[in-house]
């Protein structure tokens, strides 16, 4: 598996997300900056990681969404290529409209970081294919703006052709149907607010998010 | 010339830092108080002097980058 994660200044989940790919992958995770301005040749998956991109100046995502790598991102999204974008990266793909909807302030107010129960919704992903539709999973969630928001009619879109990937098992930050991660129409572009980097190794306290990587090398 | 950039989530989505700062205000005493709607002011210093071109601008700003149209409005002001 050919993999890459973009770095901007405020990221802190791509050592972990290296990490958590190099125990599965024979091919070592490359690390771009995002003043790159193109991919590595033969790229079979990039991944958007979690943190702080630009300090969540302005709205969480919209800098990074604006940077210099995300012209040959979108050029790779519409050329049918693989994504995932995990807590900040799932904000990004939502401002850089690669994935529908946004992820507004937590219904509490509070920064929310516990391990979460989720309910995986479809097993049509790269990530999900070894699971089966229903089963739960622990995954921990770092964040303060992961309340899912899209109008109505967005929202049916998403259900109704099997767009979302995970629910919350336990509404954390008020979610419109508990949504948690969701995919592009093609289903290769996918953005979740929990964090499979950080569940790798018993002593983290799940090893779920183990066997989402163990599913995406097995895809390449 | 200075534009002012205001912007605001739209009527149908949940603010619940206004709620929070609502909440706050209540408790202090401000009865008379409905709700609270938090957005953000942005002031734009432009190098140019014909307003039409400052506006197209700062519409061009806002729809690039400083408003998320899924959530928030925006309106603008030649200060």
């Amino acid at each position: 598996m050919q993999s890459a994660v973009v770095v901007f200044p405020g990221s802190n989940c791509d050592r972990d997300l290296v990490q958590a790919i190099s125990a599965q992958s024979a091919s070592a995770c490359k690390m771009l900056w995002h003043k790159d301005t193109s991919l590595p040749r033969g790229l079979d998956i990039l991944f958007i990681p979690g943190g702080f991109s630009f300090g969540d100046y302005l709205r969480c995502g919209a800098i990074a969404a604006n940077s210099p790598i995300m012209e040959s991102i979108i050029d790779f999204a519409h050329k049918g290529g693989f994504i995932i974008g995990i807590c900040n990266g799932f904000q990004v793909l939502t401002e850089a409209a690669l994935l529908k909807g946004t992820l507004l302030r937590n219904s509490g107010v509070n920064f929310i970081c516990r391990q979460q129960s989720l309910i995986v919704t479809s097993n049509d992903s790269i990530m999900t294919k070894n699971f089966s539709k229903g089963e739960k999973l622990k995954l921990p969630i770092a964040h303060h703006d992961g309340n899912f928001f899209a109008d109505e009619a967005t929202i049916n879109v998403l259900e109704q052709n099997e767009q979302v990937l995970f629910r919350y098992d336990n509404n954390p930050n008020g979610s419109k149907n508990d949504i948690a991660g969701i995919m592009s129409e093609n289903h290769r572009i996918i953005g979740l607010m929990p964090h499979p980097e950080r569940a790798t190794d018993e002593n983290l306290g799940s090893k779920d998010g183990t066997r989402i990587f163990q599913s995406l090398v097995e895809c390449f | 010339m200075k534009l002012i950039v205001r912007i605001s989530l739209k009527k149908s989505i949940l603010d619940p830092q206004g709620e929070a700062i609502s909440n706050s205000l209540k408790s202090l005493g401000f009865s008379k108080l409905n709700s609270v709607r938090q957005g953000k002011i942005l002031e734009l210093d432009l190098e140019e002097t014909d307003p039409d071109c400052g506006v197209k601008i700062a519409k061009e700003m806002c729809e690039k980058l400083l408003v998320n149209s899924v959530i928030e409005n925006y309106s603008l002001e030649i200060e």
